[in-house]
């Protein structure tokens, strides 16, 4: 190719006349001039109020203050609102034009268990390779690498928290909802277990089919009902054989009497009709993800009150039993009245991406607020924590300062807390970029 | 000739033993080597038609269409608010302000508040050949049977009715290379798609894109043979890649070799006539002739090969580690030919210097990256240091999704560069999804920009390209609306009478 003069703009042509020592700190400035805000605010904030000003803050995705003020001391939010009055002692961090929301929660990730999906040493995503297909046992929170070389990356698209959970199998185990901060000692979960993990469809039982999956759930969730009736019997050996071993039946106690959710990952109408029937059965706190012929069952999953966490991309006729897919999937569920989280069903190095997935959720009909709702409070009612997804005097300070409306492509997470610490934006990427923005490379 | 040869030996035989007799004279066979050319009884039919570029340029089914009072991003670096832009025939026939004249019996579009560009292009795609549903009797993408299957070709796995093509046309694409997958060093030809629903490939192929090949390197190729034929590590895939085309090398040798022996013995043929004809008149023997060459078995896994080294297809390289892309070019220097551009290359940042001064382009994604071991240094502003350097790169989506939203992935990747200090600009990035892909297939000079003359593939979008909100409302292929967002998905045949895509695509109106 010819020269870089035609295509640079005049302000990258007097950096490439700068002498390289000036160049050098534009470019510290110009890559890390929040990191290092953050980090001085960082150390602040740890031990004192944080203070900030002039921004739009949205407390809830419905409710929204011009020109406000939040205060954050000791990891929670202590004032919030227009004319709030500023402590002397707070570190003032100004906000004006810039937009504050809660921080946002991925609903159904893998970070901090799958770093690299086709490398087994980095896949704790799920039991095991064995054949069986019952591991209610099994707890993310066991393998969760709260170092994970993506969480920080996931914070840079304003995700302060995730449920992290395995997949695999018609059972794959318990999900843990963690905070994704930079402190030096993993930071306990916010609940463990906080939901359940399921699937129904083709592979939920290796060589098996989809009506056998149904079956085998009710199996185990009858049998997990009668090890609950009958727990002295089971342990003096007088018992039928139960579906599942003792630490499995154990984990779906609190299943059965509504203390966590199942999640039952379900893309096929007939799918979700048997979730739904199931859940009835057994009165169970259903969720399901994937979901996507849910919005034929739209009104059904309204009235049981069954939440669904969706990815908004998912409109492909991708599986010859579940074809009946749409754009507006989310948008139809809302508009029934079905509370919609949005994710990315897994992927965890694209977590930073849920933001766009809630802005393609808006464009196909959700009106914006349930979008940021869908990122926020939705997430944080199924995971029971709702003071979670908002700003609220006395909740957690969990919060993103965006450069503008977060869903939009155009804006960025500038400043990311969570429990009231504001968050390093370095990530492996960021000094991928500090090392090659010149060359040539220096080792 | 056998015969000629066997006779003297079987007279030699009949006097063995015999007493001495005079010896007799040979009989001299008045015999003349017939002039049959051997190509003369090898039956051909109709090569396959690719078409022109004059070809893509034409479309009599397309009636005339102006916009008007739109925002006009043409791709060549000019913005015209409240422009027009006039389709005819298949091929952009004015372009300008509100002056611009409209032709008789035009259809106008009101563009009013709508952004028009060139059609996206997606310079890396699987649709058709990994078409929706997803099943056993649908995986057309990898002939993943041996490391060199450069014989296939992608057009012959395409299937034109795959109902993501529509959901593609709704993301604003008109054309797409359509490869084979990377689980082969060499996986065979591409094939460049103009994006609408057909019968058959020759229906959705864009005339006169020239030919295209697919390679890969890394991660995939040793995972697919590791455990079978090999190559299970990069040594053995860069030895494998050079074995191939020093076989090509030695295959194209023999063929330049038996074309000028087949000349030559055409020259002498011709020249041995005129002589027979005076031999004739004269009463004399006729000249001594010769058998025909043979010409070499076809090799169509070496010819595709042949065809690069001959620099007569566009070479698109899977790879993205920057030790790869190296050692890539390393091999593509050895063998001597061209890369045209590296597919993913997410470490092209690192050795952007070394692409760009080789005039190599880059497609790459927004922010895609971990998802395996060579993806773990992806960066989002890789786009748009490449293209500060000075580079050619595209954004390309390998995904049947991603390809619905190539305009949303250039703005985050245009975001990425200017919050990094990046001299990149929004005009730079839409060439990331028009020009710039379009340069990588070989069709430049008909489509990827508005320019008078060029291929009426347009898209009108309902706001700036660049907002997670806009859409596509129009879509024209070849000056032929082949989407409209106000009628919805054109259904697939699979599709009729089967999903939401036929039965309702518009949103029911929210309270």
């Amino acid at each position: 190719m010819t020269s870089t003069a035609s295509h640079a703009t005049a302000s990258h042509a007097d950096a490439r006349r700068r002498p390289a020592g000036a160049r050098a700190r534009t470019l510290a400035l110009a890559l890390a001039a929040a990191a290092l805000s953050l980090a001085a605010l960082g150390d602040a904030a740890r031990a004192q109020t944080v203070a900030i000003t002039g921004a739009t803050v949205y407390p809830t995705p419905e409710r929204k203050l011009e020109g406000a003020t939040v205060l954050l001391r000791d990891g929670v939010i202590t004032a919030l609102g227009v004319g709030v009055t500023i402590p002397a002692d707070a570190t003032r961090l100004d906000a004006s034009g810039k937009i504050v929301t809660a921080g946002l929660i991925e609903s159904a990730s893998q970070l901090g268990l799958v770093e690299i999906q086709l490398e087994r040493s980095s896949s704790d995503g799920r039991f095991g390779t064995t054949p069986t297909e019952i591991h209610a046992a099994f707890r993310a929170v066991d393998a969760f690498d709260a170092r994970a070389v993506a969480i920080p990356i996931a914070r840079t698209g304003g995700v302060t928290s995730a449920i992290v959970g395995p997949r695999g199998g018609l059972l794959a185990g318990q999900a843990a909802w963690v905070p994704l901060d930079d402190a030096a000692r993993p930071a306990p979960p916010i609940r463990a277990p906080a939901a359940m993990i399921a699937a129904l469809g083709p592979s939920a039982i290796e060589g098996g089919s989809r009506g056998q999956a149904v079956e085998r759930l009710r199996e185990v969730l009858d049998d997990a009902a009668q090890y609950e009736r009958t727990r002295a019997a089971y342990d003096r050996n007088q018992s039928r054989k139960l579906v599942g071993e003792r630490l499995d039946l154990e984990a779906l106690r609190p299943v059965l009497r509504g203390q966590i959710p199942l999640i039952i990952a379900a893309d096929a109408e007939s799918d979700v009709r048997a979730a739904l029937a199931l859940a009835k059965e057994r009165r169970l706190r259903l969720v399901i993800a994937g979901g996507a012929e849910a919005w034929r069952v739209a009104d059904e999953l309204a009235a049981e009150r069954v939440a669904v966490i969706v990815d908004p991309t998912d409109n492909l006729p991708g599986e010859l039993y579940a074809t009946d897919v749409r754009d507006d999937n989310a948008a139809v569920l809302a508009m029934a009245g079905v509370q919609v989280a949005i994710s990315t069903l897994g992927d965890a190095s694209a977590a930073r991406t849920i933001r766009q997935l809630a802005g393609i959720a808006v464009s196909n009909g959700l009106p914006w607020e349930r979008g940021l709702a869908a990122l926020t409070t939705v997430p944080a009612a199924i995971f029971g924590k709702p003071a979670r997804g908002q700003l609220a005097v006395g909740g957690p300070a969990d919060l993103v300062i965006w450069t503008g409306d977060p869903l939009e492509l155009t804006s960025r997470a500038e400043h990311v807390f969570i429990g009231g610490v504001a968050q390093s934006m370095r990530t492996h990427q960021s000094r991928l970029l500090e090392r090659y923005r010149r060359l040539p490379f220096v080792p | 000739m056998r015969r000629m040869r066997t006779l003297p030996l079987l007279l030699l035989a009949a006097c063995v033993g015999g007493a001495k007799p005079a010896r007799p004279e040979p009989p001299t066979l008045d015999v003349v080597e017939p002039w049959v050319d051997p190509s003369a009884d090898q039956v051909t039919g109709t090569p396959r038609a690719r078409g022109t570029k004059a070809d893509a340029l034409r479309n009599p089914a397309a009636k005339a269409i102006a916009i008007t009072g739109a925002t006009l991003w043409t791709a060549t670096g000019r913005r015209i608010e409240g422009g027009t832009i006039v389709l005819e025939g298949g091929s952009i026939t004015a372009l300008g302000g509100p002056e611009t004249a409209i032709p008789e019996g035009a259809r106008r579009i009101d563009g009013a508040g709508k952004f028009v560009t060139p059609g996206l292009i997606d310079a890396h795609s699987h649709l058709g050949v990994y078409p929706a549903p997803n099943g056993r009797g649908h995986n057309d993408g990898n002939e993943a049977t041996a490391p060199v299957t450069a014989q296939a070709r992608a057009q012959y796995g395409y299937q034109p009715q795959d109902p993501q093509i529509s959901r593609a046309l709704a993301g604003g694409v008109t054309a797409a290379l359509i490869l084979p997958g990377s689980a082969n060093l060499i996986g065979g030809q591409g094939f460049t798609v103009a994006m609408r629903l057909a019968r058959t490939t020759d229906e959705a192929a864009f005339p006169g894109a020239p030919a295209t090949v697919k390679m890969a390197c890394g991660e995939n190729p040793k995972r697919v043979y590791g455990e079978k034929t090999g190559p299970s590590t990069r040594m053995g895939e860069y030895a494998a890649f050079r074995a191939a085309f020093h076989e090509a090398n030695t295959y194209n040798a023999k063929w330049v070799r038996y074309r000028r022996a087949h000349q030559l013995w055409k020259t002498k043929r011709a020249r041995a006539e005129e002589l027979t004809a005076e031999a004739k008149g004269r009463g004399g023997p006729p000249p001594k002739t010769e058998p025909a060459p043979e010409p070499p078995p076809v090799d169509l896994k070496l010819e595709t090969l042949a065809g690069v080294l001959r620099g007569e297809i566009l070479v698109q390289v899977h790879c993205y580690r920057a030790y790869d892309l190296g050692e890539m070019m390393a091999v593509a220097s050895e063998l001597g030919f061209a890369i045209r551009s590296f597919h993913h290359s997410l470490d092209a940042y690192k050795v952007r210097d070394l692409l760009v001064a080789r005039g190599i382009a880059i497609n790459t994604w927004a922010d895609w990256w971990g998802f395996k071991l060579e993806a773990f240094d992806g960066i989002p502003e890789n786009a748009a240091l490449f293209t500060e350097q000075g580079g050619r790169a595209t954004i390309h989506s390998d995904s049947a999704i991603g390809i619905q939203r190539l305009n949303q992935e250039a703005a985050k990747a245009l975001t990425a560069g200017i919050a990094a200090g990046i001299a990149v600009t929004e005009e730079q990035a839409l060439r990331w999804i028009t020009a710039n892909p379009a340069w990588v297939l070989g069709i430049d000079d008909v489509t990827g920009t508005l320019e008078l003359g060029k291929r009426a593939d347009v898209v009108v979008w309902s706001g700036t390209p660049f907002s997670v909100y806009t859409k596509a409302e129009l879509t024209i292929v070849a000056g032929e609306i082949a989407y409209d967002r106000a009628r919805g998905l054109p259904p697939s045949d699979f599709e009729l009478g089967n999903s939401a895509a036929e039965r309702n695509t518009t949103p029911r109106s929210l309270p």
